[in-house]
């Protein structure tokens, strides 16, 4: 099988609170000839978008990372949800607004950044460059009769037109993962509701309720866990449940947990689908 | 249609000065909204505001300041829900944004990191304490 190799730029939280992700990611990367090759320096991406027309100064945490990208060449790589949206919409918006570009290049002694990245998921790397038959083909442990939400959040789907991911009201990705594994994806209403986002900080509480009403809908489908992309929706649906005795809580994976398990990369006992899956 | 042709509400200068602020900061039409409520109806925050998405916009549109001690645009999570189902395209999200800077230059809310809980400080993985801080730190 040919290898293919992409830029890697990892995030402060899959270095702090999802070792775990990171883990799975190079782990079913490897059993698909996906090589992530972590940049040679990166930064934290600023962990949001700035929604305002005074952005330069907010750019440059995300643009020095697309600049690191663009001089480790080929395409740059994400498993975050929040560092994509970020990369990928300050990618965006450097390539259409030259003025700003020009503003920002003054200021970053790493670059020019050129404005010609279009950094990427690795969801939309299994889909798109390997595709979901060659995913089916790697499974050697089918997860048949497994119910799973796909949860897909806000950061990985909006604003559509600009991330362009997947259709923002009717995702696909996350279900054709879960099928391509063998498994069922349940019906979902909550599945692109915000669990509440970097509110955890601040608000917890506000978080806490909207998270526990994505569990709930993920319940009611009949899921036996649920599946996301996302570092922040995991930690915030876990949170919400931590009062509930542990047997009562619906696990929440990263969607590369479903690889390593399918793939026989990591033991079947391992998978907290099974283990916290309704009797 | 064409938004340039509903009337503005007949605003003081100062006011009408503020509006064009916030329609500057945020680069959206106001006027354009009418009011559908589809913001509000869809917002996963909404229980937590004291004001509802709609009626934000409303206050704006009316260069109404007071807008600025709401609480709703600090428990917005810029989850873009709205701006994905505004039948105007309006981007809701950046207006609250918009609400967020220009309070935080009145010398009002401000987050500090020392301001949040220190349990979430402790536990929350960077990218929350980052966000939080970048979204309302000013």
């Amino acid at each position: 099988m040919a290898s293919r190799t992409y830029a890697y730029f990892p995030g402060c939280t899959l270095r702090s609170h999802a070792h775990e992700y990171e883990r799975q990611a190079l782990a079913a990367g490897q059993a698909l000839g996906i090589d992530l090759v972590e940049l040679p320096e990166w930064n934290c991406c600023g962990a949001t978008f700035p929604l305002n027309a005074e952005n330069v100064m907010d750019l440059i945490a995300p643009a020095r990372v697309l600049i690191a990208g663009g001089k480790a060449g080929g395409d740059l790589v994400t498993l975050c949800a929040v560092c994509f949206h970020v990369l990928r919409r300050t990618a965006n918006f450097l390539q259409t607004h030259p003025f700003a570009l020009e503003r920002l290049n003054a200021f970053v002694e790493e670059g020019p950044y050129d404005g010609q990245l279009r950094p990427r998921h690795l969801l939309e790397v299994v889909r798109d460059d390997l595709g979901w038959a060659e995913i089916r083909q790697r499974v050697t442990q089918p997860q048949a009769g497994v119910r799973l939400a796909a949860y897909y959040g806000c950061m990985l789907l909006r604003p559509g037109p600009e991330i362009g991911l997947d259709d923002p009201e009717q995702p696909s990705v996350l279900e054709n993962l879960i099928e391509a594994v063998g498994a069922q994806a349940t019906s979902f209403s909550h599945s692109s509701e915000c669990c509440g986002s970097y509110l955890a900080a601040t608000q917890p509480g506000a978080v806490e309720r909207a998270s526990l009403r994505v569990v709930e809908a993920a319940r009611a489908g009949g899921a036996a866990a649920v599946i996301t992309a996302c570092p922040l929706c995991k930690y915030n649906l876990e949170q919400a449940q931590r009062e509930q005795p542990e047997e009562s809580r619906l696990p929440v994976a990263y969607f590369t947990q479903l690889l390593t398990i399918a793939f026989g990369v990591d033991a079947p006992e391992s998978a907290p689908w099974i283990v916290g899956a309704p009797a | 249609m064409d938004d340039s042709a509903v009337r503005a509400p007949d605003l003081s200068g100062r006011q009408a000065a503020w509006v064009r602020e916030i329609e500057t900061l945020s680069e959206q039409t106001l006027l354009a909204c009418y009011q559908c409520g589809r913001c509000s109806a869809g917002c996963p925050m909404v229980d937590e505001m004291d004001l509802l998405p709609n009626q934000v916009i409303r206050l704006v549109q009316l260069g109404m300041k007071s807008v600025l001690d709401s609480q709703a645009a600090w428990v917005c999570a810029a989850c873009l829900t709205c701006h994905a189902r505004c039948p105007k395209g309006i981007d809701l999200p950046r207006v609250m944004e918009a609400i967020r800077i220009l309070a935080v230059r009145a010398g009002g809310a401000r987050l500090l990191a020392g301001d949040m809980p220190a349990q979430e400080l402790a536990e929350a993985p960077p990218m929350a304490v980052i966000g939080a801080l970048r979204k309302a730190g000013g």
